[in-house]
């Protein structure tokens, strides 16, 4: 399995500003990697280092000390080429949390072309591409459409298909359900989700919600700067104590569980789905009944 | 105290050009006096709309607001006064900070409204104290502070001017669930001991379960369903029509009732469905 994105003892703090500000140490030897293909959910606390590390992996930032490899090449190296660089920044797109603040366009499709304009691409080549993200995204019908009248989903999916068109080989999105209703949400994940099973693009998806970390296929958990944990929903869930001591929370269907464990019932913790942790529990309470 | 009655409000927007929209539809909501009301709504649903009619932010086309009986627009003159006597909190709290100490910012409303000097350090300490800030952090800048530390601030600078009626509009967006959960309590603390109305705009559904006394769903810029946490999430079709969700929890209860399991289906919280449980008390 090839690595698109390896860090080794990565540590990364803000600078001093005139002011007198202390530096900010943002992250302290975070090592991990990620498979092409992974779907990861990024959890932590506010101040955790998220934010940071995505702007690392996306090369914005540069890390202070430690190794960054995207797609086997070394970021970190002093050597490294200039269009190497370029070439890891065209794999790596990034979706925001505000739907507002990324939309540069105010016609759909010239939003999503925008992107591949800049790569220097020929137009009948953008188009295809523009036209293939819109149909991956489920927003077609929308492409001549204002850009700023959509929902705040139908704009999240937008800036995705924008990231799409680039052919980014991993999307990282900082949040980029936190501010959309119930509805959008939904919607986003599933195109979230079948970007990623579909079309093969690497998933880093940094949630507060809880059940959307679920859906990954790997939960890596933050804190003050370092991975507290990093594995699948099942194992990471089933230590509701430790991340509820971190800031975190679990998916209720757990959480419900958790409480049916502590008064004795011999119950999984690591269940989401809410018609699964339905027929744990009423197997529990039969099973206590013999 | 006050409570604020919506009568037939209906407002629209770019009225005369092609964009024309109808945000309110001859909207008639009470929200009551000592309680949080939660407002839900999918996005365009008409709650931003509705929440800047309750302090007289926008005007509408026609109907009435009234805060404590009386009608917001009969003196349109005396406008501000209403916006003392209810309070809003936006959603993104950096909007409304602006001052150069979090102390000066929070002493801003108070100000406004002709506290006399001594009055204002009170009403900024207890309101500081109210929303979870650190003394420390009064003689900062609010844009050194963090998100959550922004919104306490913007939080404290509506708490400082006493009103009636407290508006937030998505109070813990953003917020990671530890702080989520703090903000909120805060916000219940206050509402229990100051007794006033307290109103919450917000697409967790989870939250609005956990704190809210009533809710209120609008869709299509109109109130469709109001009630009890347990009213409102026990009809989730309905819910789920206009684009909203319930509680993972209250999922679980209505699959145990297919399982033969019945707990009931007015379950909103982990604590409520726990209790329901037999021998699982409350830990």
């Amino acid at each position: 399995m090839n690595k698109i994105i390896e860090a080794s003892h990565l540590s990364y703090a803000y600078p001093a500003d005139e002011e007198g500000m202390a530096p900010h140490v943002a992250l302290r030897d975070v090592s991990f990697s990620v498979n092409e293909g992974e779907f990861v959910a990024i959890l932590g606390h506010n101040g955790s280092g998220k934010s940071t590390l995505a702007k690392l992996l996306c090369l914005v930032l540069e890390p202070d000390g430690g190794q960054l490899y995207i797609g086997g090449k070394n970021m970190t190296d002093e050597n490294v080429s200039d269009e190497d660089v370029y070439a890891a920044r065209r794999q790596v797109g990034m979706v925001f949390q505000n739907p507002d603040n990324q939309l540069v366009a105010t016609i759909v499709e010239e939003d999503v072309a925008f992107g591949c304009e800049n790569l220097g691409l020929p137009s009948e080549k953008i188009r295809k591409r523009v036209d293939s993200a819109l149909a991956t995204v489920g927003m077609t019908k929308y492409a001549r459409h204002e850009a700023h009248r959509l929902s705040g989903g139908q704009k999240q999916r937008v800036a995705i298909a924008g990231a799409i068109a680039m052919r980014r080989k991993c999307i990282i999105f900082d949040e980029s359900t936190a501010m959309l209703d119930p509805a959008g949400r939904k919607e986003v994940m599933e195109t979230i989700t079948k970007l990623n099973r579909e079309e093969g693009v690497t998933v880093l998806h940094i949630t507060h919600y809880m059940n959307e970390a679920t859906m990954a296929d790997r939960v890596i958990v933050m804190s003050d700067g370092c991975i507290l944990m990093d594995g699948t929903p099942s194992e990471v869930f089933s230590r509701p104590e430790e991340l509820w001591k971190a800031n975190l929370d679990v998916p209720q269907t757990t959480e419900l569980l958790w409480r049916m464990k502590k008064a004795g019932y011999d119950v999984r913790l690591d269940i989401f789905d809410p018609r699964l942790c339905a027929e744990e529990i009423a197997r529990a309470l039969d099973e206590k009944k013999d | 105290m006050a409570e604020i009655v919506i009568k037939d409000l209906t407002y629209v927007y770019g009225k005369g050009t092609p964009y024309e929209m109808k945000a309110l539809d001859n909207v008639t909501v009470t929200f009551k006096d000592n309680m949080i009301t939660g407002l839900i709504g999918h996005t365009g649903s008409g709650k931003s709309t509705l929440v800047q009619m309750l302090n007289g932010l926008l005007r509408p086309d026609s109907g009435e607001v009234f805060l404590d009986g009386k009608n917001i627009w009969d003196e349109p003159k005396e406008i501000s006064k209403v916006r003392f006597k209810v309070g809003l909190v936006m959603q993104y709290p950096e909007y409304q900070l602006f001052d150069e100490t979090v102390r000066r910012d929070i002493a801003f409303g108070p100000g406004n409204m002709g506290m006399k000097p001594d009055e204002i350090e009170k009403a900024v300490e207890e309101a500081a104290r109210f929303a979870g800030l650190k003394p420390h952090l009064l003689e900062k800048s609010p844009f050194d502070l963090s998100g959550g530390q922004k919104r306490r601030a913007a939080l404290a600078g509506v708490i400082a001017m006493h009103p009636e009626v407290l508006v937030l509009d998505e109070p813990a967006a953003g917020l990671d669930p530890g702080a989520r959960r703090e903000i909120l309590q805060r916000i219940r603390d206050y509402q229990r001991e100051s007794g006033k109305s307290v109103i919450i705009v917000s697409h967790s559904m989870e939250d609005m379960a956990m704190y809210c006394d009533r809710v209120v769903v609008m869709a299509n810029g109109a109130p469709v369903i109001e009630g009890t946490p347990a009213e409102v999430f026990s009809r989730a079709e309905e819910l789920y029509s206009v684009g909203l969700d319930v509680p993972e929890v209250t999922k679980v209860a209505r699959a145990l009732r297919d399982c033969g399991v019945d707990i009931g289906l007015d379950i909103y919280t982990v604590k409520f469905a726990a209790s329901r449980l037999p021998g699982v008390i409350e830990q």
